[in-house]
């Protein structure tokens, strides 16, 4: 093993890239804030970087066949947290989320996707056929299934759904097969008219004005109006840093996190917003690079998980803001603020450049 | 170490390429949106989110003051505060509703209305839900600007008439804007502008009433003022002089306190009306503020007519007064001689049918002064037979009857001069010779205003010169028509109508002047026939109306008064001594006698009578109390609106063409 792997084996042009992203958050998240009461928040999400920074670099040192060892174990730490928040979690904005860790709340889901995200790994690197059994693919559905509906207990939407595409991906990759993939297709929708039924008001609300935002302007597609307009003003080179009104005068919701790319797109413009998406691009190119390049399966899986889930966060929260996709609460991984969601990415790519150090095979 | 991930397969590349090529294809896809909106539709995001910084108040307009002739201020306005509701968050609107109409005493459903009105208004718009805010409601609102955000105090200026009525016919009064004259306006007006409804406030609302300028505001997202931008400022209106002499106004509108008539004098040189009244009256302050549908509807369908403008409006037979039109059209056509005389016995036949003088005694031998003085009923009945239809018709209708006289007012009505045309074209039926006999005294189908009486008897006595009557004082001549009028006519009309007052047996002899040549000709008119009248029974509204047609002095007159009193029966008794108090007013006044009245900016006129302010504390509801309404230290309210000026300046005159 390279035990003592130098700067070099880092993926740099990964790093440079993630660097890049932070960067323009860190910058819009200032513009967002500099001038209310939460002025400041930027410098606390840089030290949340370089917290994410430090996890990462320690995590990538550990080979991450010894964390794929321990999946059973993580699994299940795992679900006992989830079963931990809903018992005695802080609850805020209605929902049990938080555990108290260290004088900081701990969005414990965001952990539990880490966990997820290697046992899918461990499970799929195991099954050694060319094609997909049916029974395998129904022991990784129950294998998410069970934290999803532990999380959808707290009730968290959106980080839910965000596990969905992690097993989705693993089993395309473990050569799932059509007629399979067709009958989980079939099934899901069939669950949406029941799942509909266990669906909070606000999140029926925000699925509806979704489908039909003309007839709530102002009620809660007012937020999704809100982004279009501040998005939409932008013009292609953006009303400049800290001069978006649309920003500045609060008109965004939550404008430094789920919807800092619609305060980036009216100040930064199309420009801006190219450039991010490209970074964007760019780094789910990379790890899917990196997948290609593992030296083995369980590697593949771990990095295509992070990928599947940094992949769906960008896509679903991009999509959010231009109004293609309902409000769902997902931020958008390394730009939104927020302590958590930013220690998760960095430790995920930390498994990343983990699997990356020992691509070569001994 | 375990050995699950001993035995290696090869990875799906294929499967991981496939995957990249999609995160490509839906990033493009989601780059192509943002290409949507900020390239391609950035226009209209740009329109929205500029709709959402900008907060527009207005800055309301005063309107430009009425003075009388002599610059006294006779309508003006005075500062006020309206409540404006900022509907930018209907959800928080929606919320605090309940509250705000506690704080403002007002009905929930009233504001739900008016929130239901303005729908189509953009949202950005306030609108205004309670126009006149008291002491109390700004309290009310400054004290919870934090927890009721979406209340603001506009700046308004409201019209402050005279009360009781006092000369309402004639300022006319202001209103919010009507959907169709905002249509017709072509983008003048906008919803919640206050335009002239009536009299002159209609008539020369665009000098009036001024540009209402905008005060635009940044705002954040909950509705908070953080900046301003540029300040559009107002600009009031422009004041009118009116040809108005406020002192002969007061003498006429007291005259007519709890009749029902109107009173026009006309400087017959030149066509300046110099005092106008009409009563009953209504008090336009009500229409100031906001008028109820029932107070509307009350007004409308009040049976004595309040909206009525009597001096412009009340078709009604001129009765006798019109001899002065018949002997004017027997000098001028030479159809009879001068000295045609003819003996009264009472009454005479024509067709089959007796007509009875209003004297049965008889007047004896009669000529055209005689008939004139003694308003001799049976000299007309046969001068009417001699002339014809269609010669009075002719002379009448060149003297101004059938015609409006082209008063610089809205709704005059031309009055009706019949002939054989005229009846085959309204009626289709031929004229009966019979009806020539009524027409002759100023009866039958024969009807005139009292302007029109002023300006026709106006023109004939200054040898046919009829000026358009007018109520805005102006440096230009006024439109005048000329029908030339022998002097011999004049001479032999004036002195009839001086001896109508001055010589024993004038009917208008109780109305002598002392020192004053007061000319006139008094007229009681039947409202129907006579026989109608002992069918319907002696009602007041069926008793004759009253006239008196006076001028003065004999020579180059000077002033011309018209008095119709509505069932006052007798023209000599009802209608005759109001002419005649005007008359003397404006002689003592002349003669330094009395006094000009002062009247200061103020609208409310310090001298008002008794009678009159009796009158004006029983119809006018609303206090007249304009200095408590406004705040002296603006630090109380410190968002306000500034006020463009304090009060109109009343000094430049109006130098506009009518």
């Amino acid at each position: 093993m390279n035990e003592g792997s130098g700067i070099r084996d880092y993926d740099l042009w990964l790093l440079a890239i993630i660097f890049g992203i932070c960067g323009i958050g860190v910058l819009e998240i200032w513009s967002a804030t500099h001038a209310s009461h939460l002025a400041g928040m930027h410098v606390k999400q840089l030290w949340w970087i370089a917290l994410g920074l430090g996890l990462m670099l320690l995590l990538s040192r550990l080979d991450y066949h010894s964390v794929l060892d321990k999946a059973p174990v993580l699994y299940l730490i795992g679900i006992l947290a989830l079963l931990a928040v809903l018992a005695v979690g802080h609850t805020r904005y209605g929902a049990k989320r938080w555990l108290p860790v260290m004088g900081e709340f701990l969005q414990v889901s965001e952990i539990a996707k880490l966990i997820i995200i290697v046992s899918l790994a461990r499970f799929f690197a195991e099954v050694r056929t060319e094609r997909l059994a049916l029974t395998d693919l129904f022991k990784a559905a129950v294998l998410t299934a069970v934290p999803i509906g532990l999380i959808l207990l707290q009730p968290d939407l959106g980080t839910a759904m965000v596990l969905v595409p992690v097993v989705a991906v693993g089993a395309y990759l473990a050569g799932i097969q059509w007629k399979h993939a067709a009958v989980m297709v079939l099934a899901a929708a069939l669950m949406v008219p029941i799942g509909w039924h266990h669906l909070k008001p606000y999140q029926k609300e925000r699925v509806t004005t979704f489908l039909r935002p003309e007839e709530d302007p102002k009620g809660s597609g007012y937020q999704i109006l809100q982004s279009k307009i501040a998005v939409g003003s932008g013009g292609f080179w953006g009303k400049g840093l800290g001069h978006g009104s649309q920003n500045q005068l609060g008109f965004v919701p939550v404008r430094y996190s789920d919807f800092i790319l619609a305060a980036l797109a009216e100040e930064l413009g199309f420009a801006g917003v190219f450039v991010t998406l490209v970074l964007y691009t760019a780094l789910l190119l990379r790890l899917i690079q990196n997948a290609q390049h593992a030296k083995d399966r369980a590697g593949m899986f771990l990095v295509m998980g992070v990928a599947a889930i940094l992949g769906f966060h960008v896509l679903v929260n991009v999509a959010m803001v231009i109004g293609f996709m309902p409000v769902t609460g997902i931020p958008l991984p390394l730009m939104s603020y927020g302590g958590s969601a930013m220690l998760f990415v960095f430790l995920a790519l930390g498994l990343v450049m983990n699997v990356r150090l020992r691509r070569f095979v001994n | 170490m375990s050995l699950w991930f001993q035995n290696e397969n090869r990875l799906p590349q294929m499967r991981l390429t496939v995957i990249s090529y999609s995160i490509v294809g839906l990033m493009a896809l989601l780059l192509l949106g943002f290409w949507k909106l900020q390239i391609v539709n950035s226009d209209l995001y740009a329109q929205l989110a500029e709709r959402n910084r900008v907060r527009s108040i207005p800055i309301i307009a005063p309107r430009g003051a009425m003075l009388d002739r002599y610059g006294r201020v006779i309508v003006d306005n005075y500062p006020s505060f309206s409540v404006l509701l900022l509907r930018d968050d209907p959800q928080q609107v929606e919320r605090l509703l309940p509250q705000i109409a506690d704080g403002l005493n007002v009905s929930l459903e009233d504001i739900r209305q008016q929130l239901e009105a303005a729908t189509a208004l953009a949202h950005f718009q306030p609108i205004v839900i309670k126009p006149e805010a008291t002491p109390g409601d700004r309290d009310f609102i400054e004290s919870h600007r934090a927890d009721i955000p979406v209340l603001e105090m506009l700046m308004v200026y409201r019209r402050r008439y005279p009360p009781g009525g006092f000369m309402a016919h004639v300022s006319g009064y202001v209103g919010e804007v009507s959907s169709e004259q905002i249509e017709e306006s072509g983008g003048r007006y906008r919803p919640g502008d206050i335009v002239g409804k009536a009299g002159l406030e209609r008539q020369y609302n665009d000098h009036l009433m001024g540009v209402d300028g905008m005060r635009r505001s940044v705002v954040n997202s909950v509705g908070r003022e953080v900046g301003r931008l540029e300040q559009t400022d107002a600009v009031p209106g422009k004041p009118i002089r009116l040809t108005i002499d406020y002192d002969l106004q007061l003498v006429a509108e007291e005259a007519l306190v709890g009749k029902k008539g109107a009173v026009v004098a006309i400087d017959p040189k030149n066509g300046e009306i110099v005092a106008m009244a009409s009563q009953p009256s209504y008090d336009p302050n009500d229409f100031a503020v906001r008028i109820t549908k029932e107070e509307w509807q009350n007004l409308n369908e009040d049976p004595e007519r309040p909206l009525l403008d009597r001096a412009i409006q009340a078709q009604l037979a001129p009765g006798s007064v019109f001899k002065i039109l018949m002997a004017t059209a027997m000098l001028e056509s030479k159809a009879v001689p001068a000295d045609y005389h003819v003996f009264c016995p009472g009454s005479a036949e024509f067709y089959g049918r007796v007509f009875h003088d209003w004297d049965k005694k008889g007047h004896g031998d009669v000529d055209v002064h005689k008939a004139i003085v003694h308003s001799c009923d049976v000299f007309f009945y046969n001068l009417g037979k001699q002339l014809g239809i269609d010669r009075i018709s002719f002379y009448a209708g060149n003297l101004g009857m059938g015609h409006k006289t082209g008063v610089d007012l809205p709704g005059e009505e031309p009055g009706v001069m019949p002939s054989e045309a005229w009846k085959e074209r309204v009626f289709h039926q031929k004229w009966y010779p019979g009806e020539t006999i009524s027409v002759a005294i100023g009866q039958g189908a024969i009807a005139v205003t009292p302007i029109q009486l002023a300006y026709m008897i106006g023109g004939i006595i200054t040898g046919g010169r009829f000026h358009q009557p007018h109520l805005l004082l102006s440096d230009t001549a006024s439109p005048e028509i000329d029908f030339p009028i022998s002097d011999a006519t004049v001479d032999t009309v004036t002195e009839g109508m001086y001896g109508v007052v001055n010589e024993p047996g004038g009917t208008g002899s109780l109305s002598k002047l002392p020192g004053i040549e007061l000319c006139g000709k008094t007229g009681s008119a039947q409202v129907i026939s006579n026989q109608g009248l002992a069918r319907a029974g002696k009602q007041a509204a069926l008793r004759d109306n009253a006239w008196f047609v006076g001028f003065a002095p004999r020579q180059h007159p000077e002033i011309i008064v018209s008095v119709l009193v509505q069932g006052g029966e007798h023209g000599a008794s009802a209608a005759a001594p109001i002419a005649k108090n005007v008359v003397k007013a404006y002689y003592d006044k002349k003669q330094g006698k009395v006094a000009p009245q002062e009247l200061t900016t103020q609208a409310v006129p310090p001298g008002v009578p008794p009678s009159f302010a009796a009158q004006a504390a029983r119809v006018n509801k609303q206090e007249a109390v304009p200095e408590e309404g406004v705040p002296t230290n603006p630090d109380t309210v410190p968002t306000k609106p500034q006020p463009v000026s304090a009060t109109p300046q009343p000094t430049p005159p109006a130098t506009l063409n009518p």
